[in-house]
């Protein structure tokens, strides 16, 4: 009797000590930069090769994957089922990775963007042409060749247009912007055509906008507010402003009836220090009532809500479809282990202790698991690299981005797998270890 | 239903391998509930019979545009409009910008022309003649605690005042509730006196974001939207009026193609699904290969073995799905009260029930055909003799 609540309570605890181990190692396995992996397969490596423990642990190994093509079906579960929780998991993170990248790379810290006070997007902004003057003014902001300040009083107003996919009408954001914005964002180059002529109802197009809109092609004339514009280029900006019409701010603002004022001013700072002294000025100012921040500031703001959203969402469904499949794996592991019983038990017999076999069970898994996250992250990265899709931003208007399948994605995507092949490789080895020799020899 | 035993027993015969299968379906189901359910709200399922006869006039260029206030009594006149009511977009922020809910200014008769929103006639009447009167829904009020005559904050993020304060305060005279779940998400929204905020508002003044129209029989809406948009053709404030339903079609449609997303994941989680189930069915049948030749032997014909069979991962896809839906019920319902999202009701919702119904059956029949048809082919001597 006391004996026997012993062996429950050792049992008990080596329950316990199994998930503490499960625990550990994917919390470790979280942690883990991407070079550390071969760091880690050394030593494995030199284990299974030299020592005693080590190469038994190989040959038993060799002899579980040889017999791999006898139970292809359930291997194949393994693969495929990890296969397909890593390649939804790597895809949806691509889709946040790729939406902030292309917001983030229109802003630096040596420009700043002054908003009226309260507004969180140029769209809910408005400022007066006086505090466009007042802000650019300013000490801080950098002189042209010409001793102008190097600022952009801009206008953003939003255009229903029809999308090319659904003919549905969907916004595009129209920029008027000032002669400056050029100097302000070096990157812009004309892929066809030529810069609207300041004064002229002319538009040029970006890149994803000419993509993603019907009737805006270099040449085409729309009516915006019941006037015509003419198309005359297109440019390319790869940032959030390749999804814009650009125009002449000084024309945009009567066609919108908004007269001569602006939604945001964007200045080129002396240099990437001077923006809390400009900071600094502007708030003490009476005359003004404005927020400033830098453009990294305000772009990096601007996909932090939408990112989180899409990495929480692509983290919650991999937890629900990876909890499917590591059942997938645990049952097809024990089958495999089941299959195998008079085999595992010949080699117990044979003077092979129970850790090479553990380990052996266990290498088998995460190898399967390996091989279904590199399949999962490599379908996801052919489909879904630079994979164009575009949602509304911050002003009520469509940004197009491209879907990016970055290093650090397909890493994460392993070690998704690799935890995966932990846990449903863990439990089937563990029991060809505890299997009893002289039973398992009798198995048909 | 005689053989229910029988398939149970077969479900029983290796439990660890019955219970992994009907967890793994399990985790699939939730899955779709959950994204069937968030789809549903995409799709604009949430559109209602009240809503047939309410048009929305926007600014043609854009609905971000304000259209002239002088408007209203040239809408009203249109032959066809039964009432028509105006509001404008606020976007104002209660504490912290985390707290998102959707808040605008609305005409005082704004309520009316949505009859399925509650609301008690002494709330409605305080609403019109409170001039800083707000009403909100229920799943917002709750989530804040607010109660009647609460003082509620507002940060505007367009409208400052005149005063050059940035500050609305507004005093709770309502609260409504939605009966339909379908419907219950738009309880997460609060509604302003339209003449407190024109007449506080810094600029602007005048303009209104939009009109909702009421016709008096659904029949003529579209001659009636015509009618209405014709009234400013060629001004500089043209307008598109469209039914509700095909104006949130559109507006939800930007924020990207929900269903194509959806539809992706849910061919991935299915295929795998079906290979995993696949696999343990055919196990399950190659084990008990010289059971199945009893059978036969016994009597049973060849395609009752295949009903067996077939019955048997029907029953283990039913039972995972069930439990699946459910679960997935329960951690909506968790969602809307923690976070307060707000999804169509998953267990509540026929259409739910019956696509899920409908994948699970068609899943088992996949998954048990193929084993099944080795059940069906085989001979009992081979099969007897263990060859």
């Amino acid at each position: 009797m006391a004996s026997g609540r012993g062996n429950r309570w050792r049992r008990l605890l080596g329950w316990l000590g199994v998930w503490a181990l499960v625990f550990c190692g994917l919390l470790v396995l979280a942690m883990l930069p991407g070079w550390s992996l071969p760091v880690l397969l050394l030593p494995l490596a030199l284990w299974l090769l030299l020592t005693r423990t080590g190469r038994q642990a190989w040959s038993a190994t060799q002899v579980g994957i040889a017999t791999i093509p006898q139970r292809l079906g359930s291997s194949s579960v393994v693969v495929v089922g990890i296969a397909g929780v890593v390649g939804v998991l790597v895809a949806l993170l691509a889709m946040a990775a790729g939406f902030a990248a292309t917001l983030k790379q229109g802003g630096n810290d040596e420009t700043a963007i002054v908003l009226r006070a309260g507004a969180q997007t140029e769209l809910n902004s408005v400022i007066s042409s006086e505090t466009v003057t007042l802000v650019s003014q300013q000490p801080q902001v950098q002189r042209g060749r010409d001793g102008l300040p190097i600022a952009s009083g801009e206008l953003v107003v939003v255009a229903a247009l029809p999308k090319r996919t659904t003919g549905l009408d969907a916004n595009v954001e129209v920029r008027g912007v000032s002669e400056r914005a050029w100097e302000l964002r070096p990157g812009i180059r004309m892929i066809t055509g030529r810069r609207f002529t300041p004064g002229l109802r002319e538009l040029i197009v970006g890149k994803r906008a000419r993509e993603q809109f019907s009737g805006v092609d270099v040449g085409s004339t729309l009516k915006l507010n019941g006037q015509p514009w003419q198309v005359v280029g297109e440019f390319e900006a790869n940032d959030a402003n390749d999804s814009d019409l650009w125009a002449d701010f000084g024309v945009v603002g009567p066609t919108y009836r908004r007269g001569n004022s602006a939604t945001s001013v964007t200045v080129k700072l002396t240099d990437a220090h001077a923006f809390e002294t400009y900071a600094a000025a502007l708030a003490a100012d009476p005359r003004l009532k404005v927020d400033v921040r830098t453009t990294r500031a305000y772009y990096t703001e601007q996909s932090a809500s939408l990112t989180r959203l899409i990495t929480a969402l692509g983290n919650a469904i991999g937890v629900i479809m990876a909890i499917g499949a590591v059942f997938g794996a645990l049952n097809s592991m024990y089958a495999a282990v089941a299959t195998r019983t008079r085999e595992i038990a010949t080699l117990r017999a044979l003077g092979f202790r129970s850790t090479p076999v553990v380990v052996s069970v266990m290498l088998e898994t995460m190898l399967l698991a390996l091989l279904g996250g590199m399949l999962g992250a490599a379908v996801a990265w052919l489909l879904f690299d630079q994979y164009t899709a575009s949602t509304l931003g911050a002003n009520f208007t469509q940004i197009v981005f491209a879907f990016r399948v970055t290093p650090e994605l397909l890493w994460r995507g392993l070690k998704w797998a690799l935890a995966m092949g932990l846990i449903g490789g863990l439990f089937p080895a563990l029991r060809a270890a505890r299997m009893s020799v002289t039973d398992g020899l009798r198995e048909l | 239903m005689k053989y229910l035993q029988l398939v149970l027993a077969a479900l029983q015969r290796h439990k660890a391998r019955t219970l992994f299968t009907l967890l793994s379906v399990a985790a699939a189901f939730l899955l779709f509930g959950l994204l069937d359910s968030v789809r549903g709200a995409f799709s604009g399922a949430g559109s209602t019979v009240a809503g047939l006869n309410r048009l929305v006039t926007v600014s043609r260029i854009s609905f971000t545009l304000q259209l002239p206030k002088s408007l209203l009594e040239r809408i009203r006149a249109v032959p066809g409009v039964a009432d028509v009511t105006y509001a404008n977009w606020f976007g104002g922020i209660y504490q912290d910008q985390k707290n998102f809910f959707p808040n605008q200014a609305v005409a005082g008769n704004f309520i009316d022309a949505y009859p399925e929103w509650k609301l008690s006639a002494a709330e409605r009447e305080a609403f019109r003649n409170t001039r800083t009167g707000a009403i909100a829904g229920a799943l917002l009020a709750n989530k804040f605690h607010w109660k009647l005559g609460d003082k509620i904050p507002l940060q505007g993020t367009i409208f400052p005042q005149k005063n050059g304060s940035n500050t609305w305060t507004l005093d709770l005279v309502g609260i409504y509730r939605i009966a339909d779940p379908q419907q219950r998400g738009q309880e997460n929204a609060l509604f302003f006196n339209w003449d407190y905020f024109d007449e506080a508002r810094a600029f602007g003044n005048g303009n209104v974001g939009w009109y909702v129209v009421r016709v008096a029989d659904a029949k003529n809406a579209d001659r009636v939207a015509q009618a209405i948009d014709a009234l400013s053709a060629d001004s500089d404030h043209e307008t598109k009026t469209q039914s509700e339903h095909a104006f949130q079609l559109a507006f939800v449609s930007q924020f990207g193609d929900i269903g194509l997303i959806v539809g992706a994941i849910m061919a991935a989680v299915f295929f795998t699904l079906i290979l995993l189930t696949g696999n343990t069915m055919a196990q399950a049948v190659r084990e008990r290969i010289p059971e199945l030749a009893i059978l036969k032997t016994i009597g049973f014909t060849s395609s009752s073995v295949l009903g067996l069979l077939l019955a048997e991962a029907v029953l283990l896809l039913l039972l995972g799905g069930i439990v699946g839906v459910l679960v997935a019920g329960v951690v909506a319902n968790g969602l809307q009260l923690s976070m307060g999202i707000t999804l169509p009701p998953i267990v509540s919702s026929v259409a739910v029930w019956l696509r899920a119904l409908g994948l699970m059956i068609v899943i088992g029949i996949i998954v048990g055909a193929m084993p099944a048809y080795r059940g069906l082919r085989l001979r009992v001597v081979d099969a007897l003799a263990g060859r």
